[in-house]
């Protein structure tokens, strides 16, 4: 019962949002616990710790990861993008912008996840349909927004030719 | 200007003495024929940047230097007395701090009769020792070396159970919360005898839960004897009365701040235990620390919406008047009363319809569960599924369209108080808009393809969101023509922020980018009420405009004496000054705010009263279609036509955005939201997997019908709320026209695939 594990950690090199950054972590460190309390990048916020609600949602290698459920070894050797790192210095990304404009944020909890959820689709996918963008925003909760202003947001992004449902 | 007048209203039965404050701002209202500019147009947030970029800064995001990460232990057992604990492994655990449990933590009052950390445990999650450690991990292996020894108590869950007579008490005196609230009007009973037409049902409505996406905690730190909470609350005022009374402070030592905050939906309403224990544990261990819950936490321990079962008879004479209104409500309160709104399920039997005959009886019911907490239009949402649908019900029973009936009943003036409303005509216009936009149609007749079926729905609701006094708010001029506004209210999300932002531009005839509006933290702001009962903007509005009024007075006689005109011939539109018939006489605010600098000019405004005489409402109508396949029990909302009377809109976005976002939570209220507790009181589904809520392919096409029509009778401003009403009848709307749809009456939430296909193989029982 009172056995408390022998823990070692390792050293770890990763590219978050463009930078190289070397870290000691624990093995059972989370990418989330890492990222927020170790760079100090805010941004992936904590919700349902089991990789449903996409709060969380980081890209590595340009893929939608929860980072709450993600080894933060496991980012060894990769890169990281966090919503800190969707801006161009003071220039907005167009989804950033097009989710202000459009109304698309609300308690603004869910929308790192959102945003980064809509940029590996686009990049994936440039003109996707409303129904695919629905679709592919399954794994990302809102519960403020009613998510059609995200969707118009998204698809005011995306390059012509996704069709209209 | 307010002008403060305070009465002393003499008890004379030798309790305290009352005293009335009333706050005159002087201001006319905005009214329809009033030309604004910059109140009514669709701006972005204004914190819009701060979330897409990442940067905003929620309570667990705060960023001090030694910060220590904090958990709390709960019960595994619905009821159960601790024998025992032994806290010293954990203690003893290299990188924790403080541990706190009911052997060590100073003796705090909590809920009406209980302790902070009580050695009675009443639900599974209910809190048993907290520890502050150096990082998460180490918290965690830290609870798990506390030795607690439970001694099992006997235990009851679900209103049913709870009600039998030989049920385990939830606490000494049984299992009602108090007596029953009664409330009556006319004689229901005899009315119902005499009426032609009865609708005699029962309906229930489940536990929900709120899952705001960023779950309650805080971070608390000391200096010296002064303490700092960033807590994710909806009140940073009520958060800071508590914390001071239970630890003994005076309230100037006790800063609570809320930034940004992922939602609260009326759990956050109250101040809940985390702030205080994250406070002791700090103190404890002379460190800053972070409690946050985590979502098992919050789906067991922060709150929830209480289930309830409902006896509706509806009493109406064969023309379709309602005659009776009589309802008979059990709700399930959990196991404590935490305070903050309660769920009035009674008011919307005694307020929606005209009806000379209307009771109502009302009783909380202790179970060993956890807690429940106001959650958006708490009581209205539980309430209007019965009433809505039970009027659905004496519609069909009439052969009657159900839009003619509520036509012909609805209310027109506060029948509690015996006072018109403000807008008498408000559901009127909801019911004519909705249906308009909506193409309803009473002889349209149910449509479908192979195992799916279509049919239509709709229900009303009314709510307060009038706003009321107190609630304050500063404005200063900056020497550069900028503004700034204090106020000590909070943005929850739904965008206060930005709406009051637009109230001061509007009265300062400044653009809005050079206004900035400071909230959320009761060191600098002034008093303002919870954010609740969708009346942020109806109180803090008025407060915001007669600040700004009283700056824009001073402003005005400055440039009057700078023109050399009278201050009644100045206009002032965009941050220009101009003389009336004389365009080239003209300033910018910023001459004259420079020219004055460092002398300032400031305005300081209150929330007026409501009118007198008079009640102020909002109300609502929404239409839905749905399609059902009989085959597999899937209902799939088509669409959805919402139509909300909430006074002015001050920023159309922002209320788009509270409709369509509350549709979606009706949405999974009516369909898929439920907690499901085991015979064992443990919750299943205290998880985002399994508790489901609306994802994106989930929401149906909604139209949100504005009624954008001033109350100016109801404040300066003529806004009024909109935050909580558009949920009240999504559910019962989409029962509704289920039944329209398929034929069966599902007289329960959530109306799940499970209970579409018992009612329907009830309902058809030859096979095909």
């Amino acid at each position: 019962m009172n056995v408390i594990p022998i823990r070692s950690s390792s050293e770890i090199r990763l590219t978050v949002n463009g930078r190289p950054v070397t870290l000691e972590v624990r093995p059972e460190a989370l990418l989330l616990d890492v990222l927020r309390d170790r760079l100090q990048l805010k941004g992936a916020r904590r919700s349902c710790d089991m990789q449903v609600c996409g709060a969380c949602t980081v890209l590595v290698d340009g893929a939608p990861v929860s980072a709450c459920t993600y080894l933060a070894v496991e980012a060894d050797g990769r890169e990281v993008l966090t919503v800190e790192g969707l801006a161009d210095g003071d220039r907005l990304d167009p989804l950033q912008e097009a989710f202000i404009e459009h109304g698309a944020v609300q308690c603004g909890f869910c929308t790192a996840g959102m945003l980064l959820t809509a940029k590996a689709l686009l990049a994936e996918e440039p003109s996707p349909s409303p129904a695919r963008v629905a679709e592919y925003l399954r794994g990302n909760l809102c519960r403020c927004t009613g998510y059609r202003k995200i969707l118009d947001a998204i698809l005011a992004c995306a390059a012509p030719g996704g069709g209209t449902r | 200007m307010p002008r403060l007048h305070v009465d002393r209203l003499r008890s004379g039965d030798g309790s305290e003495d009352e005293y009335r404050v009333v706050e005159r701002t002087g201001l006319a209202a905005w009214d329809a024929t009033t030309a604004l500019t910059v109140v009514g147009r669709p701006y972005p947030r204004v914190e819009g940047a701060e979330k897409v970029t990442g940067r905003a800064c929620y309570a667990g995001d705060v960023r001090l230097a030694g910060l220590l990460h904090a958990r709390v232990l709960r019960s595994p057992l619905p009821h159960a007395r601790i024998r025992r604990i032994d806290t010293a492994a954990a203690e003893a655990l290299p990188g924790v701090h403080a541990v706190l449990g009911t052997h060590s933590a100073p003796a705090i009052r909590w809920y009406p009769d209980g302790l902070l950390f009580d050695r009675t445990l009443r639900f599974v999650g209910d809190e048993v020792a907290a520890v502050a450690a150096e990082s998460e991990e180490t918290a965690a292996d830290a609870l798990r070396l506390v030795a607690v020894e439970y001694e099992p108590l006997p235990f009851v869950v679900g209103l049913e159970a709870a009600l039998r007579p030989e049920a385990p008490p939830v606490r000494e005196g049984g299992n009602l919360v108090g007596p029953p609230k009664v409330y009556a009007r006319g004689d229901a009973e005899a009315a119902l005898r005499e009426a032609p037409v009865v609708i005699d049902e029962t309906y229930t409505t489940q536990t929900a839960l709120h899952n705001c996406l960023e779950p309650h905690g805080c971070t608390a730190t000391w200096d010296g004897e002064r303490l700092t909470l960033w807590d994710s609350t909806q009140s940073v005022f009520d958060v800071r009365e508590r914390v001071a009374e239970t630890l003994g402070l005076p309230e100037h030592r006790v800063r609570v701040i809320k930034h940004h905050m992922g939602g609260g939906f009326g759990s956050k309403q109250i101040a809940w235990k985390h702030a205080v224990i994250a406070a002791l544990l700090a103190r404890r261990a002379g460190r800053p620390v972070r409690l946050m819950l985590d979502r098992e936490a919050e789906n067991l321990a922060a709150g929830n919406r209480n289930a309830t079962r409902q006896r509706v008879r509806l009493g109406a004479t064969r023309d379709g008047t309602l005659t009776a209104i009589s309802a008979r409500i059990e709700q399930d309160t959990g196991a404590y009363l935490v305070g903050g709104e309660g769920s009035n399920t009674s008011a919307i039997y005694q307020t929606l319809y005209r009806c000379p005959n209307v009771t109502t009886e009302q009783v909380g019911v202790y179970t060993n569960t956890g807690p429940a907490v106001a959650f958006r239009a708490p009581g209205h949402v539980e309430g209007a599924f019965a009433l809505e649908s039970a009027m659905d019900e004496l519609a069909r029973a009439l052969d009657m369209d159900p839009l003619a009936l509520r036509l012909r009943n609805y209310a027109e003036a506060d029948q509690r108080r015996g006072r018109p409303y403000t807008t008498p005509d408000g559901l009127r216009l909801c019911y004519e808009r909705a249906a308009a936009e909506f193409g309803w149609r009473r002889d349209r007749r149910p449509s479908g393809q192979g195992s799916r079926r279509r049919g239509i729905g709709m229900a009303a609701h009314d709510w307060g969101g009038s706003g009321y006094p107190p609630g304050y708010a500063w404005v200063k001029l900056n020497g550069d023509g900028s503004a700034e506004v204090v106020t000590g209210t909070q943005d929850i999300g739904t965008g206060t922020r930005t709406g009051l932002t637009q109230i001061a531009a509007e009265e300062l005839g400044l653009p809005l980018e050079r206004v900035l509006l400071h909230l959320g933290d009761t060191a600098t702001g002034v008093y303002a009420p919870v954010s609740a009962g969708s009346a942020t903007q109806a109180t803090i509005g008025p407060a915001v405009r007669a600040a700004a009024a009283e700056a824009r007075r001073q402003l005005l006689e400055a440039a009057a004496t700078m023109l050399e005109a009278a201050p009644a011939d100045l206009q002032l539109r965009e941050g220009t000054i101009r003389v009336a018939g004389a365009p080239d006489r003209a300033l910018d605010v910023a001459d004259v705010t420079r020219r004055i600098a460092p002398h300032m000019i400031q305005g300081h405004g209150a929330r007026g009263p409501n009118p007198d005489g008079k009640a102020v409402r909002t109300f609502g109508a929404q239409c839905v279609e749905v399609e059902v396949d009989v085959d597999t029990g899937e209902v799939s909302v088509l669409r959805v036509v919402a139509s909300h009377e909430c006074g002015r809109i001050v920023n159309p976005t922002l209320v788009d955005s509270q409709v369509l976002g509350a549709v979606t939570q009706g949405v999974g209220f009516a369909l898929m939201e439920e907690r499901v507790v085991d015979a064992g009181g443990v919750v299943l589904n205290a998880n985002l997997e399994e508790y489901k809520v609306p994802t994106a392919p989930d929401v149906p096409a909604v139209v949100h019908a504005r009624v954008d029509r001033p109350d100016p009778e109801a404040n300066a401003t003529g806004a009024k709320g909109i935050g909580e009403p558009p949920l009240v009848p999504t559910a019962p709307a989409i029962a509704n026209a289920v039944f329209d749809a398929v034929g069966v009456r599902i007289r329960h939430t959530p109306l799940s695939r499970r209970r579409l296909l018992a009612a329907l193989a009830a309902h058809r029982p030859e096979p095909a």
